[in-house]
């Protein structure tokens, strides 16, 4: 490619409205999994809450027609998940890895049998009608800086609020939070929830502002992806927001290559290669908080 | 704190804590659970649970050829279920098994295409080399683990992705047949593994992944490796003090992990199919079933054998399913009714002995 073409590349406004959706949802599954990291539970299931945030609310879309159904069932899919969760790896001191394999595995399962029960087939969803697409404010989703506002609103409640103060003891020593009199399960408890349910926002996103339907791989990894941008941006929100911006200009600079100059494949690799490379570059930095992933029980 | 000591030891050593029968009954909870919520599932879409299961179970063991085909599923599930296993006993998660049994499936298409040996030595060159090469991919997770702290929850799912679009691309530019373009090429008569019976889908590869399961069982107890491996998965710090090289551990249960996920598709290759397709698909998600059958196998070597017996059942009896469902071209039941029960029984064996629980419920 001329080198021109690489610079018209970042002329047109359409480079960065693929970066700011590449970003989304991303940074909001990551920034549910900061607030319940820092709690002190792991949730790996992220992709799987993706798939069945868009799952859902697709699903209710298609039927209801309404955008408000579609919004409400998808939240509702993230609270359910999130106090599933949160009932096997807190009160029954499940192991938070294994649940979140199982959650993966269960979402993407059950996302291809729904697609075949539900329109007879395997790859995609028919297309939502218009009225329970998000409607776009200046041709951008309302859902892009509200993530970006989430996350400056979870950094300002880390940092200067007594409630972020307590969510961040309960992550670094439970033994010591709970003899300071603070009800370390119900926190976690808490948190685990609204990571889960910020995490299908990001699916919501996809399916019914994105996309405008359900495909067979419509997470795509992305909650991995997630996962290694907690890493980068070392469980601090407001870092999160340069990474998810980062990670969305690689994904966009990868997606505006002309085809037929580098071949589909090694394109479709660039976003799994760059997050690899970027969490092997930092992830011996990032300080994660110190009782992350080990079951507390209450004395 | 001696909770939490004994809840690691009843999960990673069957032998020391908590009886067998207890564990047996766990792992029977958890996939009576599967099955449950799999049968509302079925209930839901339209279909009766029983007759769901009753075609399953006819599909699995009906007639002698379906039984034999259902032990034939047996042998890469064995392969992949152990890669998880032998990574879960050093505290590793690797979930990259899936990218692992890629490239020991691509490796052996590509050895098995290529090299010229007699007939005895060509597979098992070919099994060398392929396991070989999904030890290496293996030990890429394994190295960016020790050297840059890379979880390898992350890394694996990255590397899985990375080669399946890298194998896609060699099928698709280069390494295809021209008559058949969606697939490769074919190996050479002298690199197949012949099957046990005519006829049959069970080949003498199945030996094969049970006498490396007995190989495993002895190297996690009987070697030097495998007490490393076991020691850093309870106290990496206590078996660092003790004079174990953590980080060299680490990276050899990563080669064994990858080695055996590889040799599970070079099996496939060499005993069941002869190649690939571009997309994969024949080989797709053996690695992620490993997971579910290492974690209903307690992470025991032996224990995986009988696991991947009640998972090959259930993969072989769904497709039975679903070709009693499929009408007039139109495929039937997906097969990844299979995977949503295996996400519903992982859940459940994640939470540590369920039994136990109960019993004590049952005391207040």
């Amino acid at each position: 490619m001329p080198p021109v073409d690489i610079i018209s590349v970042f002329l047109t406004p359409v480079f960065y409205l693929n970066m700011l959706k590449f970003m989304m949802p991303i940074t909001i599954a990551a920034l549910g999994e900061i607030i319940a990291e820092r709690s002190g539970v792991v949730n790996i299931g992220l992709e799987g809450l993706i798939i069945l945030g868009a799952l859902s609310s697709v699903y209710f879309g298609i039927f209801s027609g309404s955008v408000i159904i579609a919004l409400i069932t998808g939240i509702l899919t993230g609270i359910i998940v999130g106090i599933m969760y949160a009932l096997i790896v807190i009160y029954l001191k499940g192991d938070q890895i294994v649940t979140g394999i199982g959650i993966n595995l269960f979402a993407y399962g059950f996302g291809v049998i729904t697609l075949y029960f539900t329109w007879g087939t395997f790859a995609n969803s028919p297309y939502l009608p218009s009225s329970a697409m998000i409607p776009k404010l200046w041709g951008v989703s309302p859902l892009i800086p509200l993530t970006i506002l989430l996350s400056i609103l979870t950094w300002y409640v880390f940092k200067y609020t007594s409630i972020g103060l307590r969510l961040k003891a309960a992550g670094e020593n439970p033994e010591v939070t709970e003899s300071a009199g603070i009800n370390v399960y119900k926190i976690r408890v808490i948190a685990t929830i609204i990571g889960a349910t910020l995490a299908t926002i990001g699916g919501i996103f996809m399916g019914i502002d994105w996309l405008n339907q359900y495909t067979r791989d419509i997470a795509g990894g992305r909650g991995f992806i997630a996962l290694a941008l907690v890493v980068f941006s070392n469980w601090n929100p407001l870092r999160l927001i340069g990474g998810g911006l980062l990670f969305g200009f690689l994904y966009a600079f990868s997606l505006s290559i002309p085809s037929g100059i580098i071949p589909d494949q090694i394109l479709s690799m660039l976003p799994y290669i760059a997050t690899l490379l970027v969490v092997a570059g930092y992830a011996g930095k990032a300080k994660p908080p110190a009782a992350l992933g080990k079951p507390y029980t209450k004395e | 704190m001696r909770v939490k000591a004994l809840s690691i030891i009843t999960k990673h050593f069957p032998e020391s804590g908590g009886s067998y029968l207890q564990l047996l009954a766990d792992s029977l909870i958890s996939l009576l659970a599967g099955f449950l919520v799999g049968g509302i599932i079925i209930y839901f879409a339209g279909f009766s649970p029983f007759l769901f299961y009753e075609g399953m179970f006819i599909g699995a063991f009906g007639t002698t050829g379906s039984a034999l085909n259902t032990l034939s599923y047996m042998t890469p599930l064995i392969l992949t279920g152990l890669s998880f296993a032998i990574a879960a006993r050093a505290s590793l998660f690797n979930i990259g098994a899936e990218g692992q049994m890629y490239f020991g499936a691509f490796t052996a298409v590509l050895m098995g295409y290529y090299l010229k040996f007699p007939i005895f030595i060509h597979p098992f060159v070919v099994l060398l080399v392929s396991m070989l090469s999904g030890g290496f991919y293996g030990v890429i997770a394994g190295w960016l683990r020790v050297s840059r702290g890379v979880n390898e929850v992350i890394s694996t799912i990255m590397l899985n992705w990375i080669a399946y679009y890298l194998i896609n691309y060699f099928t698709t530019y280069y390494f295809y047949n021209p008559s058949r373009p969606y697939e490769t090429p074919t190996i050479g008569n002298s690199a197949k593994i012949p099957p046990l019976f005519e006829g049959t889908t069970l080949s003498y590869t199945f030996f094969i992944s049970i006498l490396i399961a007995v190989l495993f069982y002895i190297i996690l107890w009987r070697t030097i490796i495998g007490y490393s491996i076991r020691t850093v998965g309870i106290n990496p710090s206590a078996s660092e003090y003790g004079g174990i090289n953590v980080k060299r551990t680490i990276i050899m249960a990563m080669f064994l992990s990858g080695g055996v996920a590889g040799l599970a598709g070079s099996l496939e290759v060499l005993g069941r199919f002869g190649n690939l397709d571009t997309g994969l698909n024949i080989v797709k998600n053996l690695g992620f079933d490993g997971i579910a059958v290492s974690l209903i196998g307690r992470n025991h070597p032996i224990g995986v054998i009988f696991s991947s017996l009640f998972f090959a059942t259930l993969k072989s009896g769904i497709v039975n399913v679903q070709a009693i469902t499929s009408v007039g071209g139109k495929t039937g039941v997906p097969l990844e009714l299979g995977i949503t029960v295996q996400g519903i029984i992982v859940m459940f064996s994640a939470i540590p002995s369920i039994i136990s629980m109960i019993r004590r419920w049952r005391r207040i």
